[in-house]
């Protein structure tokens, strides 16, 4: 299927993620085949929203195929503070760039301003709605330590704003998965994640406490229920206490338990976590590199995924 | 239909949209983009007895003969609507409205956090018809009910 574009995940299907997903791998086994494969390639950054894990991959990722970056820098100190619309900003960008990567804090603006370009744009987040290329390293990271079929896995947090976690449950629709969302009910899942979730036929149920299902996961995916959120200190507090986990969390969970998380974490997961063999948040955060090194070897050699 | 029920007038030339939802007359006014200041002759009939529906409006527009894409949106909120081009007073094309596939400039998002929202981008709002209503193609919100109160007044 041709992709001129990476927006959300319901664009992907299972034959897409695996040729991506196998693509990483053979770089992540021989990174120094691809060191000057894209030596003329420029990626051009564009993130309205702070970033740190999804820039520096990306950049990193670019770097290792040979390429360089552009960067339109904070929101602060671009043309965005005169009042440039979006369209206008990638408008001027493709032209400096063989391929753009947006973060913007509306829903939609990449999907709007990959109306408005010729060259491959990469959704790195859009407001509460998608991150696709996140979900292209977290199931990386699910195939690596417990393989993409017959998986139970647990998504935990934020499920309504949290837009890895739509990406994340989108995509799992094309593996055989029993999808667990826990969550308080005020951030349960927004009705269009579960309208496309429905759609695709996906596996689903959802809880309130992770205790009811967490011996049977997989895969904890854990993520930051933000105190923004909330109207009042005091609920936040009540609440988001109720998702964290910590290792005495874990003692009811299988030994080969996977816990991820997107990063950054707060409190979420307690740093004793750490050590145990079932944190995997930093190798998840460290394969944001080969697997957006194949993305992008996708988009730019063949412009399409 | 007989005319002491109906207590309009017929036109000479234009649309006359017939078995309206009763009560969303006004609304498949403001779907048409017609508010009065085209000049155009507008008669508007509302819950009248109707054999089909029990209640039904009527919107007759004189002198404009509205294309089928037009009106295919107006099933949105009507249905069971039907489009009589009217011609030297004689009915010469008759059809029922289709759901169309999307719906284009006419709604605004209700997610007031869509590109399409608030900002000043130059992109027409659009809107795929899904089995449970509409949905934003920008952010993929969806509107069930109560169309008619996201229809954009600009």
């Amino acid at each position: 299927m041709r992709q001129d574009h990476l927006i959300t995940a319901t664009q992907l299907s299972r034959a897409d993620i695996e040729a991506v997903l196998d693509r990483a791998a053979e770089i992540d086994a021989d990174p120094a085949a691809m060191a000057d494969r894209y030596r003329e390639a420029v990626l051009a950054l564009c993130f309205f929203e702070p970033s740190t894990r999804t820039k520096m991959s990306f950049e990193t990722a670019i770097k290792r195929l040979g390429g360089a970056t552009t960067d339109m820098g904070t929101v602060e100190s671009s043309s965005v503070k005169k009042g440039e619309s979006l369209a206008d900003t990638v408008r001027v960008v493709e032209g400096y760039a063989d391929a753009l990567v947006l973060r913007h804090p509306s829903e939609g603006a990449a999907k709007m301003a990959a109306e408005f370009v010729d060259v491959p744009v990469i959704n790195a987040g859009d407001g509460a709605g998608h991150h696709p290329s996140q979900t292209l390293l977290d199931l990386y990271t699910i195939r690596e330590n417990v393989g993409l079929d017959d998986l139970s896995i647990g998504i935990m947090g934020d499920l309504k704003y949290g837009r890895t976690v739509h990406s994340l449950a989108d995509a799992l629709t094309n593996f055989d998965a029993r999808q667990h969302f826990i969550s308080p009910e005020s951030l349960q899942l927004p009705r269009s994640v579960r309208f496309d979730l429905h759609n695709a036929g996906a596996q689903l149920r959802e809880h309130t406490d992770l205790d009811d299902v967490l011996p049977e996961l997989d895969v904890l995916y854990v993520t930051r229920i933000q105190r923004e959120r909330f109207p009042d200190e005091t609920e936040y507090e009540q609440i988001a206490g109720e998702y964290q986990i910590d290792a005495d969390t874990l003692e009811a969970a299988s030994d080969d338990l996977a816990v991820m998380h997107p990063l950054p974490r707060v409190d979420e997961i307690d740093p004793g976590v750490d050590a145990l063999p079932q944190a995997t948040y930093f190798e998840q955060a460290h394969n944001g590199v080969p697997v957006r090194m194949a993305l992008l070897d996708f988009l730019l050699s063949e412009g399409e995924l | 239909m007989s005319d002491h029920e109906l207590h309009v007038a017929k036109i000479r030339d234009g649309t006359v949209i017939d078995h309206v939802t009763g009560g969303q007359a006004l609304n498949v006014l403001s779907i048409l983009g017609i508010d009065g200041s085209e000049g155009l002759g507008v008669s508007v009939g509302m819950n009248v007895p109707s054999d089909r529906l029990g209640k039904k409006d009527v919107v007759k527009v004189e002198d404009r003969e509205l294309s089928q894409s037009e009106v295919d949106v107006i099933s949105l909120i009507a249905p069971e609507a039907t489009i009589n081009i009217i011609r030297d007073y004689d009915v010469a094309e008759k059809n029922r409205v289709d759901r169309p596939d999307s719906v284009v400039g006419l709604l605004s998002c209700p997610n007031r956090n869509c590109i399409t929202t608030g900002s000043n981008e130059p992109v027409e709002t659009k809107f795929s018809v899904v089995d449970e209503g509409v949905r934003c193609t920008y952010c993929g919100t969806i509107i069930r009910d109560s169309l008619a109160d996201h229809i954009d007044p600009e």
